[in-house]
This record gives structure tokens, C-alpha cells and sequence, in this order.
């Protein structure tokens, strides 16, 4: 289960994939829950309650309290469930993909109008550094 | 008998869908996508279909992790919008067509693929909006839809060549459908893109460009793209390319390009329309 997978080599990208499955299952629940208009508004008026109601680890559970965007994928978030958060704090697709790439939101929008990221030298991981840049 | 007359391709960028309902669609970011989609809103009034069938995925919401079917289809007589988590869209309610989804249904079961069959769902974004966008802001959507909902959001999505072999099946089925129907099929989601991580924003316009050329020419050579090529060519969420080989093995080998636009950005992404009509069918 656990075994490399030839996706692994492509650079900042978080696959979710049965390795991450295992493990994240129960914070993309809690984020699913926030389609519930009665559910959001119990979580923004005390996030760290609400939380209670679901089996977080405790990384996890820091990763949401401090709106770790990054942070999220690393213990299993799935973008499509952990953007729920952001849509509960009126923020965008596109302000949280600059979050996580870390530039701002100008720096961000500016790349996405001049043709987006290329995939010129994004391809693959460079070297063993800058892989542990990228996950560590 | 009931026939598939054309096909059409389009990204479902939800930011394109909160454009419409917010009225912002001629601002200077907005207004060179929503143009571009202008010939192909006329080509669709034009055509009337009687029915579409919508490819598209769910973004967790009428599914989440709980059940994760690979292929879904909704028999019911109407899909409510749903709640993504800021409200549902003000879009009206999606009606099905339950007769030949049912016949869709059985059909593809005892072709050996094997549907989940869904007879309450809400509808999202990946659907709603190629409708909003190919149609208009409209108070009554002009025909009904059978949604086939494939998943992409846990790996690994079905493959493309799997997906086109569901078009075939699906072809097959509207072929032996006893009812003078004619059929529109859209493939949506793409085109490049990557809403995650820190190489969020990617965009590959080469690579998108030959995907839309070989949708036409030849598609099968393309069902080749395997799920790792598609992440890294065209960043994690452009693996969503899948489902246009749904609608694209649906169609005749030999097609018409009627109509192509293609625009960068929408929001994280590059979006694209296609046309292509089986020739003489239309």
C-alpha cells in the first residue's frame, strides 16, 4: 500500500490516493460538513468545539485552527473537501492556490493572467534538497 | 430511434458559474471567455437538443469519501442544486429524464459496466455549469439531462481508455433507445489545471491544444494518457481530461469540428469549449 508510485516524482502536488485515504478520511468529513449551512455557522462561531465532534489527530486539527492550507494536504486533506474552510472564510480557489504556493494573492493572480505556472522545470522532482523542501 | 447528433466539451470552472450569477461576465477578465462561448450558445439554441447526457464529476458534494462510485447515472424526474458551502447556485433545478436514463441504465449493466444508479442526488458546479455557460442565464433549463458522474476525486479516476469504452457502451444504448430522441452528450472538466500544493496554477496550453486537436482526429490515440502523464502534463486536477473521452467515444470516429475556443485564465485555470457533430446527424 505504502509502496512509491511513479506520480511521486511530480514536484509540489499531493495526490490523494489510498496512502493518503488512510489517513485523511476523517478531516475531509469534517470538511464535508460544511455544506451544511447550520454546521458552518456552528463551526465560525467556535471552530475548536466543533472540531471536537470529529477524530482528528492533532496535527490535523492545528493545520485547520490556523488555516495551514499546505499544511491540510500533508495530513491527508483533499483539496476539493479542505477548500470547504476557505469558502467559510470567504476566500477563493485562487487565494488559497496562492497560499499554498506561497506568493501573494497579486503575485498569484498576475501569474495566472501572464499563462499560469509553466511546466517547463515542474515536471519532476530537481534533487533529494529540494524534495525535502517541497514535503518536509 | 433515438441518436447521438453532437457532442460538446467544456470546462466547469465553478468561478465561471459565480461570474454569471453575480453578473460580471463583461468585465475585462471575464468578458473574452464568456465571448468565446457566444457561437456555441447559438449553435445549441440552434440544435434543440431533445435531451443531454451530462459527463461530469462531483466535487464533494452530492458524494463524499463515505461511497465513491466510479460511474454513476441519475434516474430521477429532477436533481436539486446543491450547497458546495456557500449556497446553492440560483440556477434552476435540473430535470431528468428518468425513461431513457433507466434504459441507459440496464443497457450499460448488462454491457459489463457497472453503473451506480442514483435516484436522489444533488447536482454541483461540474454539471451545472456547462449548462449555464453553453445555455445562458435561463429560468427553465431547455431540455432534460441524464448525468453520468465519474469519479475524480479520489485516486485513481477510471482511465481514459475506459472512459471512451463507456462512450461506445453509452452509444450502443441511445442506438437501441425506441424513441425518436436526439441526443447531445457533453464531456466536461479540464482542461489543464492545479487547484493544490505548491505548484498550484499550472497551465500547459501545448499540451491542452493537442488534446483538443487529437479529440477530433484521433481519439483514440489519446485514451492512452495514462493518470501520471495527465498530472504532470496537466497538473493534478487536469486528470478531470477523462471525461471527455466519455463523450468522444459516444460520438462517430469520423466528426465534424464545428466550433473550438480556448482561454487562459479562468481563476486556476484553462478552459475550453469543443463542438464536434457526427457527420449528417445533426
Amino acid at each position: 500500500m505504502n509502496q512509491p508510485r511513479d506520480y511521486d516524482s511530480i514536484p509540489g502536488t499531493y495526490v490523494y490516493d489510498g496512502r493518503r485515504g488512510r489517513i485523511g478520511y476523517a478531516l475531509n468529513m469534517f470538511c464535508m460538513s460544511l455544506n451544511d449551512a447550520k454546521n458552518r455557522a456552528l463551526f465560525k462561531a467556535d471552530p475548536a468545539s466543533y472540531l471536537e465532534r470529529y477524530k482528528l489527530t492533532p496535527e490535523q486539527r492545528r493545520t485547520v485552527l490556523d488555516r495551514d492550507w499546505l499544511g491540510m494536504l500533508k495530513v491527508g486533506g483533499n483539496i476539493y473537501y479542505t477548500i470547504k474552510i476557505a469558502f467559510c472564510d470567504g476566500l477563493t480557489f485562487q487565494d488559497v492556490a496562492g497560499m499554498m504556493s506561497g506568493v501573494t494573492k497579486e503575485a498569484y493572480m498576475q501569474m495566472m493572467l501572464a499563462g499560469g505556472r509553466s511546466p517547463e522545470g515542474n515536471r519532476y522532482k530537481q534533487t533529494a534538497e529540494s524534495e525535502e523542501s517541497a514535503h518536509g | 430511434m433515438a441518436r447521438i447528433v453532437a457532442g460538446i466539451a467544456s470546462s466547469h470552472v465553478p468561478a465561471i458559474g459565480v461570474a454569471m450569477d453575480r453578473g460580471t461576465t463583461e468585465t475585462p477578465y471575464w468578458s473574452p471567455l464568456f465571448k468565446g462561448y457566444g457561437p456555441a450558445r447559438e449553435w445549441l439554441a440552434k440544435l434543440a437538443p431533445d435531451v443531454a447526457i451530462v459527463v461530469y464529476n462531483d466535487h464533494a458534494n452530492a458524494l463524499s469519501l463515505e461511497l465513491i462510485p466510479t460511474f454513476l447515472i441519475g434516474v430521477a424526474g429532477e436533481f436539486p442544486i446543491a450547497d458546495e458551502g456557500f449556497g446553492p447556485r440560483p440556477v434552476p433545478v435540473v430535470k431528468g429524464h428518468p425513461e431513457l436514463a433507466w434504459h441507459l441504465a440496464e443497457s450499460l449493466i448488462l454491457d459489463e459496466f457497472d453503473m451506480t444508479i442514483a435516484n436522489e442526488m444533488p447536482v454541483d458546479h461540474g454539471l451545472t455549469v456547462p449548462l449555464s455557460v453553453t445555455c445562458g442565464k435561463t429560468d427553465a433549463w431547455p431540455f432534460p439531462v441524464v448525468p453520468i458522474c465519474v469519479n475524480v476525486v479520489q485516486y485513481p479516476p477510471p482511465t481514459g481508455a475506459r472512459c471512451f469504452k463507456l462512450g461506445r457502451a453509452i452509444r450502443r444504448a441511445v442506438d437501441n433507445y425506441d424513441a425518436d430522441l436526439r441526443v447531445l452528450i457533453y464531456g466536461t472538466g479540464g482542461m489543464s489545471h492545479q487547484l493544490q500544493g505548491e505548484r498550484a496554477g499550472l497551465i500547459n496550453q501545448t499540451f491542452d491544444r493537442a488534446f483538443l486537436d487529437g479529440l477530433t482526429k484521433d481519439p483514440l490515440a489519446l485514451t492512452g494518457i495514462t493518470h501520471t502523464e495527465y498530472m504532470r502534463e496537466a497538473g493534478s486536477e487536469g486528470v478531470e481530461l477523462v471525461m471527455w473521452h466519455v463523450m468522444r467515444g459516444a460520438l462517430d470516429d469520423d466528426v465534424t469540428e464545428v466550433y473550438r475556443h480556448y482561454h487562459v485564465p479562468a481563476s486556476n485555470t484553462a478552459a475550453a469549449v469543443l463542438i464536434l457533430e457526427n457527420k449528417g446527424a445533426a
